[in-house]
């Protein structure tokens, strides 16, 4: 009791306009915090409002707060599966282009539901959505220097290969220009080329001479094959960047505030890599694999990117009315466990309790002659056993211990 | 009776069994593969034996006496004269082989790895994982054992030879060894001529003996083939000559030497392998009994000749009997092992398809005809298959399929039944005094004149079928305490299904109209939740049998507690297609109606007064317009305000459309505003009576107007056909612009795109373009009247996209999301040059559909169009089963009263349901904050409430009646409707 004088005085001394009256009123309903301080609020923003009046918002407010409530034993679980099952039929198979940036190729529509519901390691088309910080997000050097960063710089993009068989060596011509541009912290391109030569030596095992912007070095033997194995290796070499990016698209776009910044896309994604590099702000950079969420920033963040991913997925297809409740109970029993679980066979449904459950899903025999090696009991709790062995399934009005009294007698008192 | 009373299935055991308790529960040994003998009576000990259940009517079985159809069939047995291996099992029979020793049948792992394991299954149990994950790494670890840790015998490699047979395998020394070294220490032959003479001669058995450091006599003996070396010696002798000497032996495990392994493994080593030793010991895998299942299981089937066919598992049966028989003679006569060992194999062979008939590696037992026989893991396997055919999925009684049809006379918690439906499904009437009347007239009725009775069932339990000839009789013993099953009448409440049931609207309660006629009748406005349509559909329709399930459909599941989607939060159901152009013809242009006029309008409505007139027409008489004839069916005290989808502002007043045209946003499915805010605001069952006045007014002001859609409707004048071609011939330009570029080598490709890319891309954008702009085009030429217009723009079917490609152009044709570029090499058609990159080639289509298109164009459309039809194909199935994994995995999830949502077994998976606890069904997806406070103290401080009445509702204090039927409670008449009458 006194505690609830006690807060009720917090309210009263916060708001000008609300009396001890008007809280004691608002403080009885059975509203959550938030839309209790809101009535103070509004109480306090027009001020003279009578306890009269307030008891009447207070109880406006209240009965539609309970009129939205989720009802007790609703079977939440069937409904969002099925709000998020059926517009599947109503969604295309085709890939197709992401939505603004017309350079990249998405994995879209039914196949992206399908593998973000699977859980799969990687997903088809990987990307990251590198966010900057404000240092680097509105000047587009600045943002080009994130870029080479991130992309994997091949040979290709240096310079031009050559193959001189007489001398059984290769040559690479570096272009200056390029060379200045990816390596933005040097100004002379020999030394630049040097670097170029250092990788090449590392990663081949060959000794290379390099004079200018020229490298050339072949095998240490004469062999033809070799030197065509040397090139072909040479052109799988990551000078610079991160090896599963590869590619980067800038695009300007505009934030809430309505000024705009540069975004960076990338084609693949390594988002651990990623959130290291200077200038990326991690705070909003995302990547549309799971797992890799999972990886470096947690469970948590993991059914985040499950919610925001099927929701972008189904808002691609024009399907943004699913309500995002739905998704978030998906991906909480994703991510019940503190893992990414997928959905199906391999997750959720192959590690239910009861056997009969898992049998009358998939792979029926294997779970029965498991179950007898193990000397499994079913206690038939859940609803797919309970169809199984015919008993009324323990969900919704089925799970309701009511029964229907007669009038109360006078004949007999006590029952 | 014993054993009558009805029994509940508390919880299953699973488990091996032992064979001695197949031996205790058998009904009888089997030892004839015979079935039946000349006379069609059953043989005994055969696999038909009266002992195992009848399936002949008439048959007394002679276990239980009962007869068939009470009987549920009894198992038997075979002894199996020698044990076989039980396929399901054969991996973990691999495992405990390479587990355990071969001496003492001890695990071999020590025993403090022995603890780690158990606590290792406790944890994975615990956490709900897979035991086999354990069992998998424990005899990872014991294999690497060398030695048994508990008695030392050294352990051999187990292989094994799919499926049932066991190796194993130890190194020995090769027979030859002798010759091997012989050979090794001579020099190698010289390969060539040029080479040096190979300066290392032979090497002489003292330089061995040097090297291996074994003694020269002992190598002389190894030499001379007198004496094996040991393993050291041996190990010796390879290194030094760098040579294999040994050879795998393998040695055949039989069924019963694996039996007796397992046997001596303890109960103790099982634990941490998570094999539960009191329920499932290992030597159980190995078959010694097999069980027979009853008669039941397998019945046969007289076909028309009479002849009997039999059961696929019975075949399996006795080829299993005449195998086992054919192996005990001839082990009594002693033949060969040879024999005896093709026998086993053989008996094996017939074990395992009994089993499984679809192992790997093993060709299937076949049926005469080549079919393969389906036996016990097909019959549970898969989607016809026991769990998922017959556990999951029931077949019920009292259900009834037939073609639907429209009927917008009923409301749409109705459903027309036909009368042969309706005398089929009854519902049981409980006689009482005060319906003994009644039901002595349905019995009177007779079973087939309509509202007749087609049972009674006395006090004592008897149950009487209601004949012609015994009715009248029959109706006069009627007595309280009786049961009648009536007919369905008016008024029943029954279920209402359209597969595929994708979401819960899938499924709804109607209430029973009995009409003549043969197909299920439906309000159209349900259409939408059903996804159902005419051509052709079929719909199911299930009778409720008790009163709890009724109470609950009527409750919970009538069409009108469905009107809002949990998929979106709004509503699904609400005026369709001709409704909507009816509202909007009706609310559009305003037009005026005599009184006459007005009332035909509202006859079909509850509305039988019309307010004051809005004027007079030119011949004085008074008129209304559409606006207010429509405003008749809103609530006195309703205020809205919103945008319509024809574009303008819909406002209403105090229940008064003040401005704006009622169309799709306003009264339509999937969110029409009305329809939501009284559903909502209001109540259910005003939304119904909203919905069905709205489509009734709506098809008398069509019928006014009359509405029409002809060829006519989508031509356009020669001038605009005119502009449209010059639009495309702009864009055409356009393209061969972008085309001699790309040829030139000017042209700049994308970032990230190749320049053939970019081409493409160009090429689609300036194509897509032409064609908006042909719509325009023909879009600006359209009377605001046109029928198709009319409906494009009020969202009763149709867009103005298909209005584009009828009249002006039809457009690009894609496949995968490109022009088309298939067909012959570096070109589609041979009609074009190779190579050939402009708009006509990759199926550009100019003309309309209108004018009709040229069979290049035509193929082109069809090429398109096809994509589509295998898009929708292969989405089906997929999204299907999708939509099935879902489920099973969010099937167990459930709000508790504390708010949180768990699963079955109390597991909490969310806190509060979405976050905030808010149901998905009564708040719209893209509403932010679903309770406006500000909008509540402005309402309350400031708004006057027009009456007593509106305030109530506003502060909730105020329940709607809910009406539980058509027929009974408040809105019963649609005249009272619900707003008025209170009760």
């Amino acid at each position: 009791m006194t505690d609830a004088v006690e807060s009720v005085d917090r309210f009263v001394d916060a708001h000008e306009a609300v009396t001890e009256d008007i809280a004691l009123i608002v403080e009885d309903t059975e509203l959550p915090r938030r839309l209790r301080d809101e009535i103070y609020e509004n109480i306090d923003g027009r001020g003279g409002v009578t306890a009269e009046q307030a008891d009447e918002i207070a109880q406006a407010a209240e009965s539609r707060y309970l009129d939205t409530r989720v009802d007790p034993l609703d079977p939440v679980g069937t409904v969002s599966a099925q709000s998020i099952g059926e517009p599947g039929t109503q969604m295309t198979m085709n890939t197709f282009h992401y939505a603004g940036v017309a350079e990249m190729d998405v994995t879209q529509g039914l196949p992206r539901l399908i593998e973000l519901v699977d859980a799969r390691k990687t997903p088809d088309t990987p990307i990251m959505v590198v966010h900057l910080d404000e240092e680097h997000a509105t000047d587009r050097e600045k943002a080009h220097e994130v870029v080479w960063q991130l992309e994997a710089t091949k040979i290709l993009a240096l310079g031009d290969v050559s193959t001189n068989v007489a001398d059984m060596v290769v040559r690479v011509d570096l272009n200056e220009e390029t060379l200045l541009e990816r390596w933005p912290t040097h100004e002379d391109p020999t030394e630049v080329a040097g670097i170029v030569a250092d990788i090449v030596e590392d990663s081949l095992g060959v000794s290379t001479r390099h004079s200018g912007t020229t490298i050339e070095f072949g095998p240490d033997e004469p062999s033809y094959r070799e030197l065509l194995q040397l090139v072909e290796e040479l052109r799988d070499i990551v000078f610079k960047g991160i090896e599963e990016v590869s590619r980067v698209v800038i695009r300007k776009e505009e934030v809430d505030d309505g000024e705009e910044e540069y975004v960076l896309y990338t084609e693949g994604s390594a988002f651990a890599d990623a959130l290291e590099i200077e200038g990326v702000d991690a705070s909003r950079t995302t990547c549309n694999n799971i797992h890799e969420i999972y990886r470096t920033l947690g469970v948590e963040a993991a059914r985040e990117t499950i919610i925001n991913e099927t929701m972008e997925t189904l808002e691609e297809q024009g399907l943004d009315d699913v309500n995002i409740r739905h998704l978030m109970l998906v991906s909480d029993i994703m991510t019940n466990r503190g893992t990414v679980e997928s959905i199906g066979r391999h997750g959720i449904s192959g590690s239910k309790d009861s056997v009969l459950a898992r049998a009358a899903f998939e792979v029926t025999v294997n779970h029965l002659l498991d179950a007898a090696i193990h000397g499994e009991a079913d206690d038939l709790n859940g609803v797919i056993e309970n169809v199984i062995v015919g008993k009324p399934v323990s969900i919704g009005t089925g799970d309701v211990d009511l029964r229907m009294g007669s009038a109360p007698d006078t004949t007999s008192a006590d029952d | 009776m014993a054993g009558q009373t009805p029994k509940e299935i508390g919880g299953i055991n699973f488990g091996l069994m032992d064979p001695e308790t197949y031996r205790d529960m058998s009904a009888t040994k089997v030892i004839t593969a015979d079935t039946y003998d000349d006379d069609g009576y059953p043989i005994d000990m055969g696999l038909m034996d009266p002992r195992l259940g009848v399936i002949d009517p008439g048959l007394e079985c002679r276990t239980c006496g009962k007869h068939s159809g009470s009987c549920n069939g009894h198992f038997g047995h075979i002894e199996l004269a020698a044990p076989v291996i039980h396929v399901g099992f054969t991996k973990l029979i691999r495992r405990l082989l390479r587990a355990t020793c071969r001496n003492c049948g001890r695990l071999a792992l020590t025993e403090e790895e022995k603890e780690e394991y158990k606590e290792k299954l406790q944890r994975t149990k615990d956490l709900g994982g897979d035991p086999t994950d354990v069992l998998k790494s424990a005899v990872r670890q014991a294999r690497k054992a060398n030695n048994c840790p508990h008695c030392g015998e050294p352990q051999a490699d187990i292989k094994h030879e799919k499926p049932t047979t066991y190796y194993e395998v130890q190194d020995v020394l090769s027979g030859d060894y002798s010759e091997l070294i012989t050979r090794a220490m001579q020099p190698d032959e010289p390969e060539d001529d040029e080479e040096e003479v190979d300066e290392s001669e032979a090497m002489s058995p003292m330089d061995l003996a040097d090297e291996t450091g074994i003694a020269l006599d002992r190598i002389n003996e190894i030499l001379s083939g007198e004496f094996r070396p040991r393993k050291e010696d041996r190990k010796a002798l390879e290194k030094a000559l760098g040579i294999d000497l040994t050879v795998e032996d393998m040695n055949k495990l039989m069924p019963s030497d694996i039996r007796d392994w397992f046997e001596d493994i303890p109960d103790e080593d099982l634990e941490p392998l998570g094999i539960h030793p009191q329920k499932s010991r290992p030597e159980w895998m190995i078959l010694t009994v097999l069980p027979v299942p009853p008669v039941t299981t397998r019945p046969s089937i007289t076909l028309d000749n009479g002849q009997r066919s039999e059961d696929d598992l019975t075949h399996k049966l006795v080829d299993i009997i005449r195998i086992n028989q054919r192996f005990m003679e001839n082990r009594e006569a002693g033949a060969p092992q040879l024999i005896i060992e093709d026998l086993w194999e053989l008996l094996q062979y017939h074990v395992t398809t009994f089993v499984d008939n679809e192992i790997s590696g093993t060709p299937p037992a076949r049926h005469r005809s080549g079919r393969p026989l389906k036996t016990l893991s097909q019959r549970l396997k898969g989607k016809e298959g026991r769990f998922r055919g017959s556990l999951s999925g029931k077949r019920v009684n009292f259900s009834a399929r037939t073609v639907i049809s429209p009927d917008p006379t009923l409301s749409l918690n109705e459903v027309g039944v036909p009368e042969r439906v309706a005398e089929e499904m009854t519902q049981v009437m409980n006689v009482a005094e005060r319906n003994i009347d009644r039901a002595r007239q349905y019995v009177r009725n007779g079973p087939e004149a309509h509202p007749g009775a087609n049972y009674v069932k006395r006090p004592d339990g008897r149950r009487l079928k209601v004949t012609e000839k015994n009715c009248e009789e029959l109706a006069e013993k009627v007595e309280p305490g009786w049961e009648v099953n009536r007919h369905l009448v008016d008024g029943d409440i029954v279920i209402f299904n359209r597969q595929p049931s994708l979401h819960r609207m899938s499924i709804m309660a109607h209430e029973v109209v009995v009409m003549p006629y043969k197909t299920f009748r439906l309000n159209t406005t349900v259409c939408p939740p059903y996804n159902a349509d005419f051509d052709g559909d079929e719909m199911n329709m299930h009778a409720l049998q008790n009163e709890e399930a009724r109470a609950e459909a009527r409750v919970l599941m009538r069409v009108q507690e469905q009107m809002l989607s949990p998929r979106f939060g709004e509503n699904i159901i609400g005026a369709i297609q001709d409704h909507i152009s009816g509202t909007y013809l009706l609310t559009h242009d305003n037009p005026e109606f005599t009184e006459t006029q007005a009332l035909d309008l509202l006859r079909a409505t509850s509305v039988d007064e019309l307010p004051e007139a809005d004027g007079t027409n030119d011949a004085g008489e008074p008129v209304w317009t559409g606006r207010t004839v429509f405003s008749e069916l809103l609530p006195e005290d309703l205020n809205l305000e919103f945008t319509s989808s024809a574009g303008d502002t819909v406002r209403i007043e105090n229940g008064q459309l003040v401005e704006g045209t009622i169309d799709e946003d306003a009264v339509g499915g999937f969110g029409g505003e009305i329809v939501d805010t009284l559903t909502k605001v209001y109540s259910k069952t005003r939304a119904r009576v909203f919905v069905n006045e709205v489509a009734s007014l709506a098809m008398r002001a069509i019928m006014h107007f009359g509405f029409s859609l002809g060829i006519d409707d989508e031509s356009i004048p020669p001038q605009a056909n005119e502009q449209v071609d010059e639009a495309i011939e702009s864009a055409y330009e356009r393209v061969q612009e972008l085309i001699s570029t790309y040829e030139a080598g000017e042209l700049e490709s994308l970032p990230g795109r190749s320049v053939d890319e970019t081409l493409e891309m160009k090429i689609m954008q300036t194509l897509g373009k032409a064609r908006d702009s042909a719509g325009e085009i023909a879009e600006d030429h359209f009377a605001d009247d046109n029928p198709a217009v009319v409906m494009a723009r009020s969202g009763a079917r149709g867009s103005m996209l298909n209005l584009t490609q009828m009249t002006g152009c039809v457009g690009q044709q894609a496949v995968r999301g490109e022009r088309i570029n298939r067909g012959y090499e570096d070109r589609t058609l041979a009609h074009y040059e190779p190579d050939d990159l402009s708009a006509e080639a990759h199926g550009f289509v100019e003309n309309s559909y209108r004018s009709g298109l040229t069979p290049e164009e035509f193929f082109f459309h069809a090429m398109g169009g096809r994509e589509g039809l295998v898009d929708t194909a292969v989405r089906t199935s997929k999204s299907g089963y999708l939509q099935r994994r879902l489920i099973n995995a969010l099937s167990e999830l459930e709000a508790q009263y504390d708010g949180t949502v768990r699963d079955t077994s109390d597991t909490i998976v969310q806190f509060e349901f979405g976050e905030d606890g808010t149901s998905p069904v009564k708040v719209s997806s893209n509403e932010d904050t679903p309770i406006d406070i500000e909008q509540i103290t402005d309402r309350v401080v400031d708004a006057e409430f027009a009456s007593e009445e509106e305030k109530e509702r506003f502060l909730g204090r105020r329940e709607e009646p809910t009406n539980l039927s058509e027929y009974a409670g408040p809105g019963l008449d649609k005249a009272g409707g619900v707003g008025v009458s209170d009760d």
